[in-house]
């Protein structure tokens, strides 16, 4: 049941332009980063070639395409989440999920699973820039993997909350922009961290940025997995009870 | 015969505001229900909360003799609901969106297909089953919506207002269909339309201000009291004379020799009167028995109560 409402979501995703424009903008923008990159790399490649534990291609070009990767699609997927549920309400066809024999967690998970399937291609799309570097160089496979696990992670994160707050309020406007101040938020919140010492560690523990830059350079550590999944267990959790408790509050 | 619906004592405030106040009904299998009341009056919240989309603030309701807020899966399982808008995705096709109703609905891989292409049989849809539900005019979008609702042949079907926004043809067409369907299933709906109930259902429920304001099985010409007769004369009396005829309380002049007499609602008055009109010599030429009709009803209920 889960697949299905997943697959609908999926498929009036790519039925109308959205999907496409999405993924053609985020593309376009990815493959010149990309290539001023590369331009860049090709530029130092003599000088690093004669240091010693110089940063390599993976540093130099798949790390920070991560990177803008990671903004852009920060950017996009409040846009995408709004229309989740906070679309639903408004067109009314929530109801029928209502009156279907569907409990609340299948409509949220579903609903998450159909948006997760759109990123994960942006992210193969994405994935595939640097893997083309294979053709003439070498990469270091393992950190391009904690990268896009990073990313991938991230990415989930930003969906969990978006499809929160797109269960919060009928109206897609007002929805992006909760997602959006919510996201920015847990963005920053670590430039607190370092005006002083202290009750610094909560807020860089909280933010989006320290676990995601660990990720993207090499580093899986458990709490850093722990900690998105937790994010996302959490407003995963958060809206199906909204939606509970939509039927008595609308 | 265990009824289809039964809500005991449903309440739902909206914050301060009563919609709907002890409410309790049944449904029975081969009746179709008609709620009617002015706007405003609980007939959306209360269908609302019968197809689980709202949850009642008191009360208890069993569709099918399960217990919709005990038991929401089970009981939704055998649930066909057309909102007020019906709840469609625009830029799916006819066939994909029914495709992924019956889906939703929990029916069995290998009876889709047929289920979907009786629905379509049933509302007409089969010429539009590849267009764009966006691209459909509202008449067809709403028989989409009805074909939703029956899809997965439930026993119970909730319909909010069915016709609004059809033409005439299509919505004696969609009559024709509720119809059908009360052979199998037991069917309530709303509307204003009062003609729309008086053709189609077999029991009305009118409310008010979220209360049960009159009930009434429909159909049954005994039931209905007759409570005044229209009579044209070719050579009238004067008027003591009518009023001095058993049975008859109160005379009133219309035009062109008609009267309109109020008479004491029992059947052998009203055949005694019939014939000492007609051996009286005054010429009787018309003699209609007019019974208090739903419209009358409807509007003595609520115009009032609010006075």
């Amino acid at each position: 049941m889960i697949l299905h409402i997943a697959g609908r979501e999926l498929r009036s995703l790519f039925l109308s332009p959205l999907a496409w424009s999405l993924l053609a903008v985020a593309q376009f923008i990815l493959a010149w980063s990309f290539l001023v990159q590369i331009e860049g790399f090709q530029t130092v490649q003599p000088r690093l070639a004669g240091m010693e534990g110089a940063p390599g291609l993976t540093d130099l070009v798949a790390t920070p395409l991560f990177g803008t990767a990671a903004g852009i699609m920060l950017l996009l997927i409040p846009l995408l989440t709004i229309r989740l549920i906070s679309e639903e309400y408004r067109s009314g066809s929530f109801a029928l999920l209502l009156s279907s024999p569907v409990s609340m967690t299948q409509i949220v998970l579903g609903k998450y699973l159909g948006l997760l399937g759109l990123l994960g291609i942006m992210l193969l799309l994405t994935a595939a820039m640097p893997l083309s570097l294979l053709l003439g160089g070498s990469l270091d496979l393992g950190k391009l993997a904690a990268g896009l696990l990073g990313l991938t992670l991230l990415l989930s994160a930003v969906t969990a909350i978006g499809l929160f707050v797109s269960t919060l309020t009928p109206q897609p406007a007002v929805a992006a922009i909760g997602t959006y101040g919510l996201v920015l938020f847990l963005w920053l919140i670590n430039t607190a961290a370092g005006a002083d010492g202290k009750g610094s560690e909560l807020f860089a523990w909280l933010s989006l940025t320290s676990h995601f830059e660990r990720l993207a350079s090499g580093l899986v550590r458990s709490s850093d997995l722990a900690y998105y999944l937790l994010l996302i267990a959490t407003f995963l959790i958060l809206a199906i009870y909204r939606l509970d408790s939509r039927r008595a509050n609308p | 015969m265990e009824p289809l619906i039964k809500t005991e004592n449903l309440y739902r405030y909206y914050g301060d505001r009563c919609a709907v106040e002890d409410l309790s009904f049944e449904l029975q299998r081969g009746e179709i229900l008609g709620l009617l009341g002015p706007n405003g009056a609980g007939k959306s919240t209360t269908l609302g909360m019968l197809a689980g989309n709202l949850a009642p603030s008191g009360g208890r309701i069993q569709l099918n003799g399960v217990d919709l807020l005990k038991h929401p899966l089970k009981a939704k399982a055998g649930l066909g609901y057309l909102p007020e808008n019906p709840p469609l995705y625009r830029e799916l096709s006819v066939d994909e969106y029914l495709h992924y109703c019956a889906r939703l609905k929990a029916l069995p891989r290998i009876q889709i297909n047929e289920a979907v292409h009786r629905a379509k049989e049933r509302c007409g849809l089969l010429e539009v089953a590849r267009r764009l539900i966006g691209n459909l005019s509202k008449g067809y979008q709403q028989r989409v919506g009805i074909a939703q609702a029956i899809i997965h042949n439930p026993a119970v079907i909730i319909l909010d207002e069915p016709t609004v926004g059809l033409d005439p043809i299509q919505i004696r067409e969609i009559r024709e269909l509720i119809r059908e369907l009360r052979k199998e299933h037991g069917v309530i709906l709303s509307t204003h339309i009062l003609p729309e109930v008086q053709s189609i259902c077999s029991r009305v429920l009118i409310l008010h201000q979220g209360r049960i304001a009159y009930a009434e099985q429909l159909g049954d010409a005994k039931q209905q009291a007759t409570e005044s007769l229209i009579i044209r004369l070719d050579d009238p009396p004067p008027e003591e004379q009518l009023e001095a005829l058993a049975g008859v309380n109160k005379v009133e002049r219309l035009e062109l020799g008609g009267f309109r007499l109020q008479v004491t609602n029992e059947a052998r008055t009203i055949s005694a009167l019939a014939k000492q009109l007609a051996t009286s010599g005054w010429g009787l030429q018309e003699f209609t028995p007019k019974r208090r009709s739903l419209e009358q009803i409807f509007m003595q209920i609520t115009s009032g109560e609010a006075a």
